[in-house]
């Protein structure tokens, strides 16, 4: 049976196991990185790449979608200067941290007059001193594109955010990609101790006409009391592949409330694994995805209810032109001792064109009997009653269509605390909305 | 030449013919009211002046100020001056009162080739207009119609139709889902817009409404024609005879 599988290779596994052979003994990281290196690599090489039949990639079948896999992008030359792609978040102050081509570079990075209580740790250097963290942090981590991750991890940063600081600027992880087309594999830990607030902003990028491939790991730890605002923005180039897999332990009456807005890339896969580790812990996630031509884009997302009156809201919105496919798999997951829990999970996609596609997956798994939780999901056009009423008071089809899409996707940025980021965010949506024509 | 004249219009929906040679003519500065029974095309009628694609026009003229009404889009439709009060306004999630205000405003302006109203000029307006309506400013800030009442809803087509301003103003049903009380408010605030250059063409199905706007012409609509026409008095025999008679005559 090994035998067998090994010769359906496909041309890209073939490559990564290539890859890694050669590049293992230089891959950064001391012994510790080395083994668990050597852990995840045997853990992907066991399944190899998903297939439409591993029931978690049905609709995100990467077996068939990635046909090759790119050598390890080298670290960009920091004396020439940043790149200009690096997002410059037009109208949002924030502290910016650059991983380009999956290596953390503090030489581009800003935190000069950043409010005490925050501290950036290059990856290695911090997995080198606190490897049983490390250990604990990974421990979980059976996911197949976090396992490639966690073997090719080419660089990354720790933001690590001290007991009760009040972070007022947002904290930026730029990543960007430059030069020929090649895999980065960033991995960034946040560790929030308790009663610390921060917003953190994610940002991905590319040149439009590289077929560069990302995969990207987000450890999250939010202690106890903390209050936490996340907002990633999936920009990459046109022809990108994207995987970014998040999983996050929640603490005690911590706040987290993120949202993910992806208009770039041919294909996204952004994964949320999280757990809710403390009683009375409050999370809130949300989507907003808008797509045209042939774009692929997959939410999937576990909420693991492990602790007793949590609340969790997951509200997903999928604007879909041309030949594009929004993909929606949510799970809530509420365990035996978890009582009181409360969580709705909406999944909303708007069919601007007939050949677009929507998949949407809802579940609940729940252990426990004192709970509310629900979950729904539509897929449909624009109202044409609606489109009409706005046309009667004098609005051009066109603009009464622009106004019902922002509202519709509005209801999932509106849940962005950080003002100027929302207006920003909203400012994308009229862009992507005038581009379309 | 009247503002609007209907010539023997004939409209299809869904195939079934609705319309089947209706003649109208509404002069600046009139009301009319449209009686009728259920079904004789009443709503039909107020939907195809404003435009609403699912109704086929397969016969006839409508000219609006000597130009052909039907060749125009909603939208142009509506900055020419016409104005249609739902018999159900719709709930647009997402979407402030506020703003629903400003683009429709300012998108009439800009096609009448008008100066947009600046952010402040906007807002007194509006301020003023709600208030003399009885509208809370809170209303405004919330998505358009979302968990309004029917009264509430009625009252901020009101409120919409006093700030566009129509030349021609087609009220389908007003008073649908309305307590006596809300019915006042909304009549009033319909009363206050009558103007000698104006016109309104009140659709009803009950004769209660014109107690409170009182028409200068009722015409009977039956099976898709106009069968009777007369003045305000016509509204009052009706309630006391109902519609029996002109079904048969139209049978």
């Amino acid at each position: 049976m090994t035998a067998e599988l090994h010769l359906l290779k496909t041309d890209a596994e073939a490559a990564l196991a290539a890859t890694f052979a050669s590049a293992k003994a230089r891959l950064p990281g001391g012994r510790g990185v080395a083994a668990s290196r050597e852990a995840a690599f045997r853990r992907f090489e066991a399944s190899g790449l998903p297939s439409r039949r591993v029931e978690e990639w049905k609709y995100t079948d990467l077996r068939a979608l990635m046909r090759d896999a790119k050598p390890l992008a080298d670290p960009p030359d920091a004396t020439r200067g940043k790149p200009s792609l690096i997002d410059a978040l037009p109208g949002v102050d924030a502290h910016r941290v650059a991983i380009v081509n999956g290596t953390y570079l503090p030489a581009w990075s800003d935190l000069a007059g950043a409010d005490l209580g925050v501290t950036l740790t290059d990856l290695f250097a911090w997995v080198g001193d606190n490897l049983s963290a490390w250990q604990d942090l990974v421990a979980d981590e059976s996911d197949l594109a976090t396992s490639l991750n966690q073997a090719f991890m080419t660089g990354g940063v720790v933001v690590r955010i001290r007991k009760g600081a009040r972070v007022a600027k947002p904290i930026h992880l730029a990543y960007a990609f430059c030069g020929e087309p090649a895999a980065m594999y960033p991995r960034t830990i946040v560790l929030v101790e308790p009663d610390a607030q921060a917003t953190l902003i994610e940002t991905f990028e590319g040149p439009a006409g590289s077929d560069y491939q990302v995969n990207a790991a987000l450890t999250l730890s939010i202690g106890d009391g903390a209050r936490v605002e996340r907002i990633k923005i999936g920009r990459e180039g046109a022809s990108a592949l994207h995987i970014e897999t998040i999983t996050g332990a929640i603490g005690a009456r911590a706040d987290y409330n993120e949202l993910t807005f992806t208009t770039g890339s041919a294909v996204t896969r952004n994964q949320l694994f999280l757990r809710c580790t403390g009683d009375g812990a409050k999370v809130r996630v949300a989507g907003a995805n808008l797509l045209k031509d042939r774009q692929h884009v997959d939410s999937t997302l576990v909420i693991d209810h492990a602790s007793r009156g949590c609340e969790s809201r997951e509200i997903f919105k999928s604007v879909l032109d041309d030949e594009s496919r929004g993909v929606f798999q949510g799970k809530i997951v509420v365990r035996p001792h978890a009582q009181k829990t409360d969580g709705r999970m909406m999944t909303q996609a708007l069919l601007l064109s007939d050949r677009a596609e929507a998949d949407n997956k809802p579940e609940l798994e729940i252990f426990a009997d004192d709970v509310q939780c629900g979950h729904g999901a539509t897929s449909g056009r624009l109202d044409e009653n609606l489109l009409f009423y706005l046309r009667a008071r004098g609005i051009p089809a066109k603009r009464a269509e622009a106004l019902l899409i922002q509202a519709f996707v509005g209801e999932a940025i509106d849940g962005v605390a950080h003002e100027g980021v929302r207006e920003m965010l909203t400012g994308r949506v009229t862009a992507w909305l005038e581009a379309r024509g | 030449m009247a503002m609007l004249e209907i010539k023997d219009l004939q409209v299809t929906v869904d195939g079934r013919e609705i319309l089947k040679g209706l003649d109208l003519a509404v002069n600046k500065g009139e009301v009319h009211a449209i009686m009728g029974p259920n079904g004789s095309g009443k709503s039909t009628l107020a939907h195809v002046l404003a435009g609403k694609d699912q109704y086929a026009v397969t016969g006839g003229t409508v000219t609006f100020e000597g130009a052909d009404l039907l060749a125009l889009e909603p939208d142009e439709r509506a900055a020419k001056g016409i104005f249609l009060a739902f018999q159900y306004p719709l709930e647009i999630p997402g979407v402030t009162t506020m703003n629903f205000l400003r683009e429709a405003i300012n998108a009439q302006r800009k096609k009448r080739d008008e100066a947009e109203l600046s952010p402040p000029e906007f807002i007194k307006r509006v301020r003023e207009v709600a208030a003399k309506l009885g509208v809370d400013q809170e209303m405004l800030r919330r998505p358009v119609n979302v968990g309004f009442s029917g009264g509430e809803k009625k009252r901020n087509e009101i409120l919409q139709m006093a700030l566009l301003e129509p030349k021609l103003a087609v009220l389908d049903e007003t008073d649908s889902g309305l307590d006596i009380d809300a019915l006042k408010v909304v009549a009033d605030g319909v009363n206050r817009l009558r103007s000698p250059e104006r016109a309104m063409v009140v659709i009803t199905h009950y004769q209660r409404l014109l107690d409170h706007i009182v028409p200068d012409i009722v015409h009977v609509l039956s099976r898709g024609r106009i069968v009777r026409t007369g003045g305000k008095e016509l509204a009052l025999e009706l309630e006391a005879k109902g519609y029996a008679a002109y079904q048969d005559e139209a049978a």
